[in-house]
C-alpha cells in the first residue's frame, strides 16, 4: 500500500535529517580540511539532552529545539577547545585520531549515563496524517523539512552577510592568506565546530522524535550517513553536502523498498565506494584537481624508536612460553590469551596504519572474514582446524585485500572513511547472505581448536598455541620490515608523491601490505571462532577495531614489539585494577586522546 | 637546437590551466643528450607545473611529451621513472622518517630486480616470498645496492656519509637537498630534473652544489635546471630559458637571454625574484 511517493517523501525527511549532520561535516572540513568522526556523537548527545528535556523536563518543543542546540554547541565548542585547538601544530593523523577517540568518549559516556538499552522519545506532536496525493504527510514530517530550510537559510545569511561568516568563507578558500589577511582562525573553528554541532544535535533530536526511539549505536551510522552525504556532495562544499543528503536518503528510501530494510546501510556505503573510487572529489567537483606540490607536513610523529635488544626479547619471550608451568590461575592464561589475539590484529593493524600509513578503521572486518572462513571450512567441508585457520589467513588476506582496493588511491582520512565502510558493508553481508552464513542466527557448533588431530582443550595448550602462532607472525613481520618492502612501504607512508616519483607502484604496495596484514588478521579471527565456538555478525565490531587502534597508537607506529607490548598492556592492566568492563572502553577512548597528545609516538616509538 | 637523433626531451604545444589560469602555456624546448638546459622566471612563472607535466605528477592539457623519441604524455610518475626520469622537489620531499641510507635506496628501486622478476599476475606475491625469504641472489643485490649508495654519498664529502644512519627529518635543511639529489643519482636516472637544488643554501654550499652538477653534467648526464641563482644558471647551461605567466619569453645561450629586454621586462615587471631569502626563511 506504500506508494512510490510515500517512499520519496520518506527520502527527502531522512536526507534532510543527514543534511542537518553533512552541512557540519562539510563546514568543519572546510576551514579545517579534518573529517569529524565525533560528528555522529554529537548528534547522540543531542538526541539525549532531548530526551532529558521532554520526558523529565517537559519542555515545550521550540524550547526543546532550543535547549539541544545551545547544548550540543557547547559541546562542539568544548572539542575544539581542548580536543582539537591544542594539535593544530602536530602531525596530520593526529586530529583524526583525536576526533576518533573524543568520538568514542562521548558515546561511552552516553552509554554510562543513560544505558545501553533504547529509549523512547515522544516528539511532542499530534499523531495525524494529511493525504498528499497518492501519499500521506505528517506535522513530524513538516516539521523536519521547516528545520531543515530554516538551518539553511540561517546558515546562508550567516556565511553571507555577517563579518565572521566571511571569514569563514575566506578560511575555507585559503587558509593562509586569510591568516595574512587577519582572520582569527581559532575564531572561526569555534564558529564552525559550535554550528556544526547545533545543527547535528538538532539532528539527533528530530530522527530520535522520528523513528521514537534512540539508542546509543545511533552515533556511529549518523557519522557514516553524514560522511558518505558529504562525500557524495564533495567534501567542504555545504551546497553539495545538502544535495548529497537528499540523494543519500532517496537512494536509501528507494533501496528499502525494492529490497527490505535489512539493506538500508548496504546502499549508503556502497554508494559511498562507488563516489570515492570514481569520483573522489565528489559529484559536482569542478575540474580534475592536481594535488598542490606542498603537502607539508608528516603524516606520523617523527621518532627515533627504542632499541630493545634481542636478547631482551628472547628473553621476555621465554618468561611467557614457560609461564603456563608455573601455578598460574586459569584467569591470568584467559586474559593472556585474550592478549595474544588481540596482538595479532595489532600486528596486523600496524602495518597497514602504521608501516604504510593506511588508518584502517574497518579492520575487524578482516577478523570477521577469517573467522567466518575456518569455521565453515571445518563445520561443512570437514577441513582439519589447524588447516581451516590457516585458510581463514588466507582468505583475509585475498578477499581483504580485494575489497578493501577502491581505497587505495584514496589519502589520509578518506582511507579511514572508506575502510570504516568496507567494515560495515563485510558485516551487513554476513547478515543478508543467509544461505552462507546462516545470517543472524550466526554459525554454532564450531569445532574447539585441534593441532595434527589432538584437540587443545586445556587453557595451557590454547594459551601456548596462539601465542606461538603470534610470535611467528611477529617474526615473519620483523623480517619484512627488514626487506625492501619495509622500506618501500615507508616511504609511502612518509610522501606518497616523492615514492611514485621514483617507481613505486601505490596500488602493489598498499596490496602486499593487506594480503600481509590480512593473514595475521584472518589468523587471529580464525583462532578466535574456534576457541568461542559461536560467532555471528556482531562478534567482530568497530569496537575491536578501535581497540586494535588504540594498542597499535599506544606501542608506536609501524612498531612490532609495540604491538605486542601495547596489547598486553590494554587487556592486561585493566584486569589487574579490576575495572569493570563497561568503563573499559571509556578508558581506552581516553588512553588514545592523551597518546595523541601527549606522546604521539607512543611508547617504543615509530618504526 | 638538438637534431632529432640524440634527443633526450621535446616538448610540443605543453598547456596546463588551473580554473582561468594557464599555468603552462604551449610551451615548447628540446633537450639533447648530455645537455644542460636551464629554466629561469619569476615566482609562479610554471616552472615547477612544467617539471610535474614532464614527470607524470600531473597531466597536461594539450600537447605532447616525448622522451628518447617516445610518446610518454600522461604516463604514470612510476612509469617514467622506470624509464629513467629522475627530479628532486623544490620544497624538499625526503622520506622524514627513513633513515639517509634507505632514502636513497628507494632512488634505487626501479633498478631492483632478483627481488622483483618481472612476472605477471603473481610477480607482487613473489615480490613479498623474495624478500622474507631472501635466497643470495636477492642478498648480493641489497648489499651491491648499498655501496653503490655509499659512492654516491661520498660524492657531497662528509655532509652525509657520518649521518648516514639517521632519519632524514633530523638533517639540516640543506643536507635534505643534498639526500634529493643523492636519491635521483641512485635511480642512474638519463634525464635528471633539478627544481632549485640550491634553494635555501648560503654561498658555501651553494659553490658546492655548482660544482657537483658541474661534474654531473661533466660526466655526460643530461640536466633539466631550474634555479634562482642567474650566477649558476650562466655558468653551467647550454641554453637558457625564460618562462613568465606560463610562456616562454626567451631561449638562447645566458649571456643573450640575460641581455634581452623582454626578460629584464618581465623581472621588473614581477619586483626582482628573491626566491633564495624566501625559501630559506620557509
Ligand atoms: N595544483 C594547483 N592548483 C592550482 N593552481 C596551481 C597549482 N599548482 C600551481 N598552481 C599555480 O600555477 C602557477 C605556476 O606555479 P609554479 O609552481 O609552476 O610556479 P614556479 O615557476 O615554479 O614558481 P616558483 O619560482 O615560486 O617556484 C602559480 O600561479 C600557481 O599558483
Ligand atoms: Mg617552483
Amino acid at each position: 500500500m506504500s506508494s512510490w511517493l510515500d517512499y520519496t517523501i520518506n527520502g527527502l525527511i531522512v536526507g534532510n535529517v543527514y543534511a542537518l549532520v553533512a552541512v557540519g561535516l562539510a563546514l568543519i572540513f572546510g576551514v579545517s580540511r579534518l573529517i569529524n568522526f565525533a560528528q555522529g556523537s554529537i548528534y547522540l548527545v543531542g538526541a539525549y539532552i532531548g530526551w532529558v528535556a521532554v520526558v523529565q523536563l517537559h519542555t515545550p518543543l521550540p524550547l526543546t529545539i532550543i535547549v539541544v542546540a545551545v547544548a550540543a554547541a557547547i559541546v562542539g565548542l568544548i572539542i575544539e577547545r581542548f580536543g582539537l585547538r591544542p594539535l593544530q601544530n602536530s602531525v596530520r593523523i593526529a586530529p583524526l585520531l583525536a576526533t576518533i577517540g573524543i568520538s568514542f568518549v562521548l558515546d561511552q559516556l552516553v552509554m554510562l549515563t543513560f544505558s545501553p538499552n533504547p529509549r523512547a522519545l515522544p516528539s511532542q506532536l499530534p499523531d495525524v496524517r494529511f493525504q498528499v496525493g497518492g501519499g500521506t504527510i505528517g506535522p513530524l514530517d513538516l516539521l523536519i523539512a521547516g528545520v531543515g530550510l530554516t538551518s539553511a537559510l540561517l546558515l546562508f545569511v550567516f556565511l553571507r552577510y555577517s563579518k565572521l561568516g566571511w571569514a569563514v568563507r575566506a578560511t575555507a578558500q585559503d587558509r593562509d592568506a586569510a591568516m595574512q589577511m587577519g582572520v582569527d582562525v581559532n575564531r572561526v573553528n569555534q564558529a564552525v565546530f559550535g554550528i556544526a554541532a547545533a545543527l547535528g544535535g538538532v539532528s539527533g533530536l528530530l530522527v530520535g522524535m522520528y523513528y521514537n526511539q534512540i539508542d546509543t549505536a545511533m552515533s556511529l551510522q549518523a557519522t557514516l550517513k553524514g560522511v558518505v552525504a558529504e562525500v557524495v556532495g564533495g567534501a567542504g562544499n555545504v551546497p553539495g553536502a545538502v544535495i548529497g543528503s537528499l540523494l543519500l536518503g532517496l537512494v536509501e528510501s528507494y533501496g528499502v523498498a525494492v529490497f527490505g530494510t535489512s539493506y538500508r546501510n548496504l546502499f549508503a556505503f556502497l554508494l559511498l565506494v562507488v563516489v570515492l573510487v570514481l569520483r573522489p572529489n565528489g559529484l559536482f567537483a569542478s575540474a580534475r584537481q592536481a594535488p598542490p606540490e606542498p603537502l607539508t607536513g608528516t603524516f606520523i610523529a617523527p621518532s627515533r624508536p627504542v632499541r630493545i635488544p634481542r636478547w631482551a626479547l628472547a628473553v621476555a619471550a621465554a618468561i611467557f612460553a614457560i609461564l603456563p608451568l608455573f601455578p598460574v590461575s586459569f584467569y591470568v592464561l584467559q586474559t593472556l590469551i585474550n592478549a595474544w589475539l588481540l596482538g595479532m590484529l595489532a600486528l596486523s593493524l600496524t602495518l597497514v596504519a602504521g608501516t604504510i600509513g593506511q588508518v584502517s578503521l574497518g579492520h575487524a572486518a578482516l577478523l570477521a572474514i577469517g573467522a567466518y572462513t575456518s569455521a565453515l571450512l571445518s563445520l561443512t567441508l570437514n577441513v582439519p582446524v589447524g588447516l581451516a585457520i590457516i585458510g581463514g589467513g588466507l582468505m583475509s588476506a585475498a578477499l581483504g585485500t580485494l575489497l578493501i582496493s577502491p581505497s587505495f588511491r584514496l589519502r589520509g582520512h578518506y582511507v579511514s572513511i572508506a575502510t570504516l565502510a568496507i567494515g560495515e558493508i563485510v558485516s551487513l553481508v554476513i547478515l543478508n547472505w543467509e544461505s552462507v552464513t546462516r545470517g543472524p542466527i550466526g554459525i554454532s557448533g564450531i569445532p574447539p581448536l585441534s593441532l595434527f588431530g589432538t584437540e587443545l582443550i586445556s587453557p595451557t595448550s590454547i594459551y601456548w598455541f596462539s601465542f606461538a602462532v603470534m610470535v611467528v607472525l611477529a617474526l615473519l613481520q620483523g623480517r619484512l620490515l627488514t626487506s625492501h618492502l619495509g622500506r618501500s612501504f615507508r616511504a609511502i607512508r612518509d610522501d606518497d608523491i616523492a615514492a611514485r616519483a621514483y617507481g613505486l607502484s601505490l596500488n602493489r604496495y598498499k596490496s602486499l601490505a593487506f594480503i600481509f596484514g590480512g593473514f595475521a588478521a584472518g589468523v587471529s579471527g580464525g583462532i578466535a571462532a574456534h576457541l568461542y565456538s559461536y560467532i555471528n555478525h556482531e562478534t567482530f565490531n568497530t569496537q575491536q577495531s578501535i581497540l586494535a587502534l588504540t594498542v597499535v597508537i599506544l606501542g608506536g607506529l609501524g612498531n612490532v614489539v609495540g604491538a605486542m607490548l601495547g596489547a598486553v598492556a590494554l587487556v592486561g592492566l585493566p584486569e589487574v585494577f579490576r575495572i569493570a568492563a563497561e568503563y573499559r572502553i571509556l578508558i581506552y577512548g581516553i588512553v588514545l586522546l592523551l597518546l595523541v597528545r601527549f606522546r604521539p609516538q607512543g611508547l617504543l616509538g615509530t618504526i | 637546437m638538438a637534431e632529432q637523433l640524440n634527443s633526450m626531451l621535446s616538448l610540443r604545444g605543453l598547456t596546463r590551466r588551473f580554473g582561468g589560469l594557464t599555468a603552462v602555456d604551449a610551451i615548447d624546448l628540446d633537450l639533447a643528450k648530455g645537455e644542460l638546459v636551464s629554466i629561469i622566471g619569476p615566482n609562479g612563472a610554471g616552472k615547477t607545473t612544467l617539471f610535474n607535466l614532464i614527470t607524470g605528477l600531473d597531466r597536461p592539457d594539450a600537447g605532447e611529451v616525448r622522451f628518447e623519441g617516445q610518446d610518454v604524455t600522461g604516463f604514470s610518475p612510476e612509469r617514467l621513472a622506470g624509464e629513467g626520469i629522475a627530479r628532486t622537489f623544490q620544497l624538499g620531499r625526503v622520506f622524514g622518517n627513513l633513515s639517509v641510507m634507505d632514502n636513497v635506496l628507494i632512488g634505487a628501486h626501479t633498478r631492483l630486480r632478483a627481488v622483483k622478476p618481472t612476472v605477471p599476475v603473481i610477480g607482487p606475491l613473489l615480490e613479498l616470498g623474495l624478500a622474507l625469504l631472501r635466497p643470495s641472489s636477492v642478498r648480493n643485490e641489497e648489499e651491491r645496492l648499498r655501496e653503490e649508495v655509499k659512492a654516491i654519498l661520498a660524492r657531497f664529502g662528509e655532509r652525509l656519509l657520518p649521518r648516514i644512519d639517521q632519519p632524514a627529518y633530523s638533517l639540516s635543511y640543506a643536507n635534505r637537498r643534498r639526500v634529493e639529489i643523492a636519491r635521483a643519482l641512485a635511480l642512474q636516472p638519463r634525464l635528471l630534473l633539478l627544481d632549485e637544488p640550491t634553494a635555501g643554501m648560503n654561498p658555501t654550499e651553494t659553490a658546492e652544489m655548482q660544482a657537483l652538477v658541474a661534474e654531473l653534467k661533466a660526466e655526460g648526464l643530461t640536466i633539466l635546471l631550474i634555479e634562482h641563482k642567474l650566477e649558476m644558471v650562466m655558468r653551467l647551461s647550454d641554453c637558457v630559458i625564460v618562462m613568465d605567466e606560463g610562456k616562454k619569453i626567451a631561449e638562447g645561450p645566458g649571456e643573450v637571454v640575460r641581455s634581452d629586454p623582454k626578460v629584464i621586462e618581465a623581472y621588473l615587471g614581477h619586483g626582482l625574484s628573491g626566491t633564495s631569502e624566501q625559501e630559506s626563511a620557509a
